[in-house]
């Protein structure tokens, strides 16, 4: 470390009312290297870097860049000072061409613009020297994702930036044009940048960078140079080591096959390919598993399986019967549950009030309608009995379900869809962003349902709640399951190293055992 | 002779277009301006009754059409910066906004008319026709169509400065960004809020001036309710224009047309018909046109939303 940093981030503060998103957070940044912020989902990366190029103003903490403090708050200082961001969420303009978007908000808003020409030849110019194809002309709407990408990095060296920041440039590109970014990155050093690289991808963190800095809880936990450390060491950084949790419970004696996966392939929204011949079991009375780090295929399994993104080849079959291309409201109609993994957008409605989240799925069945009207007084005593047997925390039935805080929702979640009875569970990201106690709890109750001889699987980025109540645990990455581990405490390093990517050959897992 | 005739009547009514559609250009050309930068202003109506008003107002008590222009300028961006501040810096729903300012426009110059004016019974001295050289001497169209007041003229100078303003100034880019991305534009260090607030204010201006023109350069008096629509139906051309100020002009001729084409029409002895049914035809256009073109048109990305800094 030395003693005048290029760049310091000193005990960065911001939340957002009562969520925290960076918690102290301290970095620093030295002139002309690659610097990656490595972590998971949620730890904080973007906030940070969107804290250091002005868009979000940090409760407290202080920015040191070249030996002088940094205006926070002013995405025109961070653009004077020459740093710029290519942010993960483009921030292109649509219905502009590209060199439109280059000299947008440059100059006097008065100006005529006239020598656009010369902008055109500037960019070709650039285009070239850095071997980014971009053409001045296009208009931003008709580009590919990875284009727009191109057309984004160089917006930045357009503007002249002396410290580039990359939040996860690699999520939407190929391997190829992902190793084409790698040198570029290397090339922008080579010409006096300094680059920041933000990524969850542990093999192009180690190959790409120089330093590497591991994020987890709103927190920078590790600064390492990237000859001290190794990928296993990286992943266990980025996952954590809390204390573990103790469930007993009795050993697995599965039943019947519940849910049959066979095959499986689809895209994502951006018409990427998400999952790849996806094949798995769940039986009555197991919990299954799904063990990855996320933005790896988690989200559209859960989709695909709830009918919710189509499936572009494979089988899924819910206790033998063929629910492949089936409607959402058809697969609700079965015996087929789903806590979805972001509660705010699919799991509950916030303005609405407990009694109208408790029966979101059921509203128009009796008992709670009857000849068109909603029957109250059934519907707040089904929604009392939800609450007091998940014992959650509310005034009545009737309090928004937005005042309660996120484990009491999630309690609300899992309970409306216990009630359903359902055979088979799909449960996601379940104890995402609730405190320990809601979490010892539901991971009980999902225990329970197990005991009552129903199937559940659990997709988690959480390696500790798997571990505690799988039977057996499925590693995704890049949208394949690459490997089956039971849930023995001693074999965490094997799930993390086909985490990132690895898959298990001999040597490594003989490594890895002792 | 038959010939004659028809085109006699055709270069009538294509004169007649032109002057009915100028109220529409103007705000039709304003709206262009703040839908581009994502702001939906249904307060059209209420602004252009202000400007149809005050611009009357002020003529009224000074005898200069100028000053009745300028007044009615004035009196739509007033209307605009109570828009503006509610819809922008407030970020109250801009149709809940947009419907008050018309109640209010509506209300404030009937109430204000009844008071001062309704009893004097007289009106003002319209702008004059001024005659171009060269084009007004054209055969057929020249006596006919270019016989206007210099307010009806200036609808093409607006359009071609709106549109390098638009299109051609760093100005207009930032706006066109603004309803389409305005993170970008956060992003780039220009501000929203300013940009959101200029185009609403450049608007209503343009709003008022339509209005203004109502009572200055087509009727010499003040009516309740003198825009009867209009307000709307600038709303729809924006649409049917796809948010161009040249395409407003253009779109606000053909609406001018049918003003004019029902007014002959009922002038002319149509058998059972009723007369109502012509002047139903620029409305009946206006829902023709937001059907047919609207579904595959793309508005600016965040028309309608307010922006949150951070």
């Amino acid at each position: 470390m030395s003693d005048k940093p290029f760049l310091r981030m000193d005990n960065i503060h911001k939340s957002f009312g009562e969520i925290i998103v960076s918690a102290g957070v301290t970095l620093e940044i030295e002139e002309g290297e690659i610097h990656s912020l490595l972590g998971e989902n949620g730890a904080g990366k973007s906030v940070l870097m969107s804290i250091l190029c002005g868009i979000l103003k940090p409760n407290s903490g202080q920015i040191i860049y070249r030996g002088k403090p940094l205006n926070i708050g002013s995405p025109r200082e961070a653009i004077q000072q020459k740093i710029g961001m290519v942010h993960q969420h483009f921030m292109l303009v649509p219905n502009l061409t590209v060199a439109e978007n280059y000299v947008l908000g440059q100059g006097s808003p008065l100006r005529l613009i006239r020598n656009m020409n010369e902008v055109h030849a500037r960019i070709r110019d650039m285009s070239e020297r850095y071997g980014l194809d971009v053409q001045p002309d296009a208009v931003v709407e008709d580009l590919s994702v990875g284009e727009q990408q191109r057309v984004e990095i160089l917006k930045v060296l357009f503007h002249g930036c002396d410290l580039l920041i990359l939040d996860e440039p690699t999520a939407v590109l190929t391997p190829q044009e992902t190793d084409r970014l790698l040198d570029l990155m290397r090339g922008l050093v080579n010409d006096g940048k300094t680059v920041i690289f933000i990524s969850h991808k542990l093999d192009e963190v180690m190959r790409a960078s120089d330093r590497i800095s591991v994020m987890r809880d709103c927190r920078v936990v590790h600064t390492t140079q990237v000859s001290d450390t190794s990928p296993r060491e990286l992943a266990r950084l980025m996952v954590g080591r809390d204390v573990l949790m103790e469930l007993p419970h009795s050993p697995c004696e599965p039943g019947d096959t519940v849910l049959s996966v066979e095959g499986l392939s689809c895209r994502n929204e951006l018409g990427l390919p998400a999952l790849r011949d996806i094949n798995l079991q769940v039986r009555k009375g197991e919990i299954v598993g799904i063990a990855g780090v996320s933005g790896n295929g988690q989200t559209e399994l859960a989709l695909a399986l709830s009918g919710l993104l189509p499936v572009d080849a494979g089988r899924i079959e819910l206790a033998g019967r063929d629910i492949t291309g089936l409607s959402p409201t058809e697969i609700n109609a079965l015996s087929f549950a789903h806590v979805p993994e972001d509660r705010h957008k699919m799991g509950i409605l916030m303005p609405m009030s407990l009694a109208e989240n408790a029966i979101l799925e059921r509203y128009d069945q009796p008992p709670f309608m009857a000849r068109g009207l909603l029957q109250r007084q059934k519907i707040a005593a089904h929604t009392r009995d939800l609450i007091a047997r998940f014992r959650v925390k509310t005034r009545d039935e009737n309090e928004p379900i937005s005042n309660l805080s996120g484990g009491n929702q999630q309690k609300l979640v899992v309970a409306r869809e216990l009630a359903r009875n359902p055979d088979f569970l799909l449960v996601s990201q379940l104890t995402r962003g609730i405190d320990i106690g809601a979490i010892e709890f539901i991971l009980q109750e999902m225990l329970k349902q197990r005991e009552a001889g129903r199937g559940i699987l659990l997709i988690s980025t959480e390696l500790e709640e798997l571990f505690a109540i799988c039977d057996r645990i499925l590693v995704i990455s890049h949208g394949e399951i690459l490997g089956e581990v039971p849930p023995d405490r001693d074999r965490l390093e094997e799930v993390g190293l086909l985490m990132a990517g690895k898959k298990a050959d001999q040597k490594d897992m003989a490594a890895v055992g002792h | 002779m038959q010939d004659l005739l028809t085109l006699g009547f055709l270069a009538a009514l294509l004169g007649a277009a032109w002057r009915l559609a100028t109220p529409l250009i103007f705000a039709a050309i304003g709206e262009v301006f703040s839908e581009r930068a994502g702001i939906l202003n249904i307060g059209l109506e209420g602004t252009m009754l202000m400007g149809a008003f005050c611009g009357f107002a002020a003529t009224f008590a000074t005898g200069h059409i100028g000053l009745g222009l300028m007044a009615g300028i004035a009196a739509g961006m007033i209307f605009g910066l109570i828009f503006a501040f509610f819809t922008i810096t407030v970020k109250a729903n801009q149709i809940v906004v947009g419907a008050a300012i018309n109640l209010l426009g509506l209300g404030l110059t009937s109430f204000l008319f009844r008071t001062y004016y309704v009893s004097t019974g007289r009106g003002v001295e319209i702008a004059a026709p001024v005659r171009i050289p060269w084009l007004s001497d054209l055969p057929f169209f020249g006596q006919a169509v270019f016989r206007q007041n210099p307010i009806v003229y200036s609808t093409v100078i607006v359009t071609i400065l709106a549109t390098i303003l638009l299109y051609r100034s760093s100005f207009g880019l930032t706006l066109r960004a603004v309803g389409d991305h305005p993170k970008a534009v956060d992003v780039a260090g220009r501000s929203v809020a300013a940009y959101r607030y200029g185009a609403v204010l450049l608007g209503t201006g343009l709003a008022g001036l339509g209005g203004a023109f109502l009572t200055l350069g087509h009727s010499n008096q003040f009516v309740e309710g003198i825009t009867s629509g209009r307000g709307f139906i600038a709303l729809a051309v924006v649409i049917f224009a796809r948010w161009s100020p040249v395409g407003a002009f253009f779109v606000s001729l053909l609406f001018g047309l049918f003003y004019a084409l029902q007014l002959q029409l009922q002038a002319q002895p149509m058998g059972n018909v009723p007369y109502q049914v012509f002047q139903a035809l620029p409305y009946l256009m206006t829902i023709i046109a937001v059907v047919v073109v609207g579904g595959k048109t793309v508005a600016p990305r965040s028309l309608g939303v307010p922006y949150n800094e951070r």
